[in-house]
Formats: C-alpha cells, sequence, structure tokens
C-alpha cells in the first residue's frame, strides 16, 4: 500500500483508508494553520496519495474534521502530493473549496501537475447547489379540489373517446371493409381462448364453495336438493359474468392499455395518425369487438363449470344423485336466466374494452406512465362493472324481469 | 501501439441463420477513440452490445483490460455505457439519475454525493439541470445528460451509441468536443457507434468498418487515412459519398 505524508507543522488530522473492493488504495490529508507560508499566506490543506471515489466517503469527513472551525479562514489547498485522483475525489474537493469561498474565505489549489491539474482544469469552478424549483403548497382543500377536477377532466376525455368511437362505429357500419377485421380473431383468441383455463378455475372453485358454504345452512332444513338452485341461479344471473368480467379485466383489459399505453409513449400511435389511419378504427375497435364477442361465450363456460362445481358438493357431501342434481338446476333455471347473464357479459366486455383502450391512448410520461394508466384501466373498469352490474339488478327487477 | 484496452478474437455475430460478422478480430488501443463504422443494419449496435456485455456473442472472445470477458450485474461496473436514446429514468430527476448507481457503490454522504453529480452535469455543460426531469431536456441535453450518468463511477473505458445522431450541428459539434475533453482531458478510452462523417474526422482515432456482405471487418485504421490511402474502392466510397454528403 502506497502512502505519502505531506510535510507540514503539525498535523491536525490525518486519514488513511483501506476502501473495500480498493486494496491498493490510501489517502492522507493533514491540515495546518500556518500564518506566514510563504506561498499561500493561509492555512495549508496538504491532500495526498491515492484519491478515488470509492474512498469518498471517508475523504469527506476526514477533509471536514481537517478544516480549520472558522469558515473564513483562509484555505489553500495544496496538491503537491496527490499522486491518483479522480473526477469523483477531484468534485469533492472542489465542492468544499466552493463551500469555503461562498462562506467568505479565501482559498485557491496550489501544487497540482500532470494529470491532477488536468482534471482540476476540467472541474473546477461554480459548485453551487441548484435551487430546486419551487413547488406551491397546496393544502388539503387545493389537493381535493385539484383531484377533483382531474378526475372530472378524465371522464370528460372518457366521453369525448367514447363519441368519437360511437362515429368510427357509424363509419364502420356505413363502410364495413374500412375496419381492421383482421385483428379481430387473433384478440379473440388472446382474450377468449387463452382465458379458459383460469376462467374454468375460478368459476369452478366458486361454484363448489358456494354449494359447499349453503349446504351447511340447507343441510339443517333438510332442503339439501335446493343447492342445486341456488348455485344455478347465482352463477348464471349474477356471479358468472360477474367473476368472469373481473378476470378478463385484470387480464385482457391491463394488456390493451399496456400495449397502447407503449404504442403511445414510443410514437407508433402518432406514426399511425400520420399515415392517415385513425388509431381508434384501427387498434381499437378490433379489440372492443374481440371483447363483446368472447364475454358471452367465456361466461357460458364459467355456468356450465360453476353448476358442474356445486353437482360435485351436492353428490358428494349431500348425497344427491347426478340426475337429480340436474334435474333440480333444469327446473330451477329459466332461458332467460341464462341469457341474461350473456347480456350483461357483453356489456362487461364493452366497458373492460372502451375503458383499457381508452385509458391506454390517454397515456404520457414513459414507462411510469404506461404502469400508471394500466393500473387506472383494471381500477376503472371494476368500479365501473359494480356500477353496470348494480343497474342491470335494479333495472331486471323494475321490468319484472 | 499501446496496451489494449479491449481485445476481440475470432468473434461471430448474429442470430439463428442470420450472421452478420464471422471470425472477426481486432483490438482498441488504450487512449483511442475508437469508431464502429458500416452501412446500416451491418450490427454496429449488435457488435457494441457485446462489447458491453449486454449480449453474448455466437462465437469468438471478448476481453476488456483488467476485467476479462465484459460483464454486468456482478460488482461495481468498470465501464460506461451511454445509450442511443439515453435511456434516462422519466421518474427520476437528472440528478437522481446520476445519484442511483453512486449511491448503489458507496457510502458516500448525500452532500458528497449531490457535489459529484454537480460536478459531472458541470463536466458535460449541464450545470443547473440536477432538478429538471428527462422529460424537460433537448435531443443533446438528454445526450449530455446520458454521458454524465456513464461517467458517474470514474470509468476509464466509455461506449456511446450513436452520440450525435439526431442533433442539429452545433449540437453535435459540442457533443464532438466533449467527447475530445473526456479522451484527451481525462485519458478515457471511447468506442463509439456512429453514422455521422463529420464527427467521425472530428474526434476519432482509430475505426473498423463491418461489411454485411462479405461478413467481415473491411477495413481498420484511421478515418482519413482509410479515405485517402485504402486499397478498396468500398471503404474509400464509403467515406467519400458520405463525406460529400454530410458537407465535409
Amino acid at each position: 500500500m502506497y502512502e505519502r505524508r505531506p510535510s507540514g507543522p503539525e498535523p491536525a488530522v490525518s486519514s488513511s483508508e483501506t476502501p473495500r473492493g480498493d486494496p491498493a488504495q490510501a489517502f492522507h490529508i493533514t491540515c495546518a494553520v500556518t500564518d506566514t507560508d510563504p506561498a499561500c499566506g493561509a492555512a495549508v490543506v496538504s491532500v495526498a496519495g491515492t484519491l478515488t471515489f470509492t474512498n469518498g466517503a471517508a475523504l469527506w469527513e476526514t477533509l471536514h474534521a481537517a478544516l480549520p472551525g472558522d469558515p473564513q479562514t483562509a484555505l489553500c489547498f495544496d496538491l503537491s502530493a496527490v499522486d491518483v485522483i479522480d473526477g469523483g475525489a477531484m468534485a469533492l474537493l472542489v465542492q468544499t473549496k466552493w463551500d469555503r469561498e461562498t462562506a467568505g474565505a479565501r482559498c485557491e489549489f496550489v501544487g497540482a501537475s500532470g494529470a491532477t491539474a488536468q482534471l482540476l482544469e476540467l472541474l473546477d469552478g461554480d459548485a453551487s447547489p441548484t435551487v430546486p424549483p419551487a413547488r406551491p403548497h397546496v393544502g388539503y382543500f387545493g389537493q381535493l379540489g385539484n383531484r377533483t377536477l382531474a378526475t372530472l377532466r378524465e371522464v370528460q376525455l372518457f366521453l369525448a373517446f367514447l363519441g368519437s368511437m360511437v362515429l368510427e362505429v357509424g363509419g364502420v357500419l356505413r363502410r364495413p371493409r374500412t375496419a381492421n377485421w383482421k385483428d379481430v380473431a387473433p384478440v379473440m383468441t388472446r382474450t377468449g381462448v387463452d382465458a379458459v383455463p383460469i376462467i374454468v378455475l375460478i368459476t369452478f372453485l366458486i361454484g363448489f364453495v358456494m354449494a359447499f358454504q349453503s349446504a351447511v345452512q340447507l343441510k339443517q332444513f333438510g332442503a339439501n336438493i335446493y343447492v342445486a338452485d341456488l348455485v344455478a341461479l347465482s352463477i348464471t344471473r349474477e356471479l358468472g359474468p360477474l367473476m368472469v368480467a373481473i378476470v378478463v379485466s385484470g387480464r385482457s383489459g391491463a394488456a390493451f392499455a399496456a400495449e397502447l399505453g407503449t404504442m403511445k409513449v414510443s410514437e407508433e400511435i402518432d406514426a399511425l395518425r400520420t399515415m392517415g389511419i385513425g388509431p381508434l378504427r384501427f387498434l381499437v375497435f378490433p379489440r372492443v369487438l374481440a371483447l363483446f364477442l368472447v364475454m358471452p361465450v367465456l361466461t357460458l363456460i364459467g355456468d356450465v363449470v360453476g353448476i358442474l362445481g356445486g353437482l360435485v358438493v351436492g353428490v358428494v357431501n349431500l348425497d344427491i344423485t347426478v340426475v337429480g342434481y340436474l334435474h333440480q338446476t333444469q327446473r330451477a333455471l329459466d332461458v332467460w336466466d341464462v341469457f341474461q347473464g350473456l347480456i350483461k357479459a357483453s356489456v362487461f366486455g364493452l366497458a373492460i374494452g372502451l375503458i383499457s383502450c381508452s385509458q391506454g391512448l390517454i397515456t404520457t410520461g414513459g414507462a411510469e406512465g404506461v404502469g400508471r394508466r394500466t393500473t387506472a384501466a383494471v381500477v376503472a373498469s371494476l368500479f365501473t362493472l359494480i356500477l353496470l352490474d348494480a343497474a342491470f339488478a335494479i333495472t331486471l327487477h323494475e321490468l319484472g324481469l | 501501439m499501446t496496451t489494449p484496452s479491449i481485445t476481440v478474437r475470432n468473434l461471430t455475430m448474429g442470430w439463428d441463420e442470420l450472421i452478420l460478422l464471422e471470425d472477426a478480430s481486432f483490438d482498441v488501443a488504450e487512449g483511442e477513440v475508437f469508431a464502429i463504422l458500416g452501412a446500416s443494419g451491418c450490427g454496429k449496435s449488435t457488435l457494441l452490445r457485446y462489447l458491453t456485455g449486454l449480449d453474448e456473442p455466437m462465437a469468438g472472445t471478448v476481453r476488456l483490460a483488467g476485467i476479462g470477458a465484459p460483464t454486468l450485474e456482478v460488482g461495481r461496473p468498470a465501464y460506461g455505457v451511454m445509450f442511443q436514446s439515453g435511456a434516462l429514468f422519466g421518474s427520476m430527476t437528472v440528478g437522481e439519475n446520476l445519484a442511483l448507481a453512486l449511491n448503489e457503490w458507496t457510502r458516500l454522504p448525500r452532500a458528497a454525493v449531490s457535489a459529484i453529480v454537480r460536478a459531472k452535469l458541470r463536466l458535460v455543460g449541464l450545470q443547473g439541470s440536477e432538478h429538471q426531469y428527462p422529460a424537460e431536456l433537448s435531443g443533446g441535453m438528454t445526450k449530455r445528460a446520458a454521458i454524465a450518468r456513464a461517467m458517474v463511477l470514474e470509468p476509464r473505458l466509455l461506449f456511446l451509441d450513436e452520440p450525435s445522431s439526431g442533433l442539429d450541428p452545433v449540437s453535435a459539434a459540442e457533443l464532438d468536443d466533449l467527447i475530445l475533453t473526456l479522451n484527451r482531458g481525462l485519458g478515457l478510452t471511447v468506442v463509439l457507434v456512429t453514422h455521422e462523417l463529420p464527427s467521425i474526422f472530428a474526434v476519432v482515432t482509430q475505426c473498423i468498418v463491418l461489411d454485411r456482405e462479405s461478413r467481415s471487418i473491411l477495413a481498420q485504421g484511421a478515418p482519413r487515412t482509410l479515405r485517402d490511402e485504402s486499397t478498396s474502392s468500398a471503404v474509400r466510397n464509403f467515406f467519400t459519398r458520405n463525406v460529400a454528403k454530410g458537407g465535409v
């Protein structure tokens, strides 16, 4: 290890360090107040050895401990004994000198030669800290107001998007050849066929658990057979479409928002527009249409599998025969029960597609923006699903259906 | 020639069936500004990814002086890389972008990290930009900030992917000056990929010209020498045609 101690009267502080990962490097700093120093006529801060940013923490600490307490003491940083110094370590010396100068002290570097002098020439100068831009303080009510306005702007943007989409659909109906039909089937595969395993698993477990929980209660009244009614009606009218929509929202809605958001921030959407291709017709229409079409199919699969989940519990736990369970299900269910669930599913699909695509298209701000909009797409979709579900329940009840 | 800073031997580059370069060998000497040149699609940026360890070659070796094979995420990086787009983290200020690696690899107090960050920004002419976000920077400023970030761990070797592409002539010339400062003032070895012939003649000391058709290094040497004295007409044309285009 190389270490050179500078000559000078009464070293006040010294330090030598072997930092982790750099065993060959060591530095040594001394500081002595010499009023009669011929070169500087000031306190001499002698810095010696190998100075790198990796031992910068010790250099910083030692340097500040070594400096005279009075910030206005004139200082002379003697670099003549520096063997090697890198940009990081030089930055620390320059900053220290600058800080002292701004406190009113006269400071200068002396003795630098060769590479040290070259580096000093590059880095010495105004090291004043940049003042962060002033951010106005916003109180609680101000924040509440800002958030409300932001939400209203989002709603306004979505309504504008919805309006544009209606016009686009009108355009497609007038001139069907202008639509991007070739993307519909691949998107249906991605959002529909690929989602079947997770839909099957979830709806089976929902039917199974619902039957299992209700069986405990119904057994007490000897009403075991009504488990089939409960499962069939709940799944087809309510839980089937809702659970499928939640899965599709998390799976495909998030994918739409991320996909379109990435295209937006990488200017692919702008490129489409400059080629005279509308992003709504080219990108949004096939996605929304695909979800509109696959949602009822997925829901129908979910309905059948959910009823099968209940059947397993009925047969295993309640001693109901397979034929008996299916017969009871048939008696409990009306075609309309299934059909209204499928209508609901299609509306849910429209909502998920429109919300997710609109969030993707208003993405700004790079990777972080894509993440933010993807989250917003899923949250807004789930919120809307619950609202739509409630609206359906009330409307159908009022209509006596 | 001084000590090689990078040694490439028998390198084969490409993917699957597509071979861009076959059995190529070359050295980059310490202290050089070395350019990888060639027509679009010849694999310049891919070669840079091999040199920086971001990808592994199909065959052959890359050795960096004092490091060996370029490896990432196994220790403090010994070389800096500037990507073509800058690749600054958009959610962080410029200062935070620079401080990230310093905080990861040192135990410097906050004030010392700030001092180093400001010094790097001064070095690249971006003083006062510490609290700005990348979205608030111009193209030239983004490239400078990216160079400052690549410099923050004091590398001896700097890789620059198309540093002056997309910049106006004045900004490109300023960036050339910065590269010369880093090379001559700080003694850094610089390896760059570029299409800009004015920049090549301004800063590059040695270069290789890749040729996709022959899957080989067509020529190696100083740019002016290759332009004036190369026995290959393809190489001379490469420089002269582009020079005419670039207005030099």
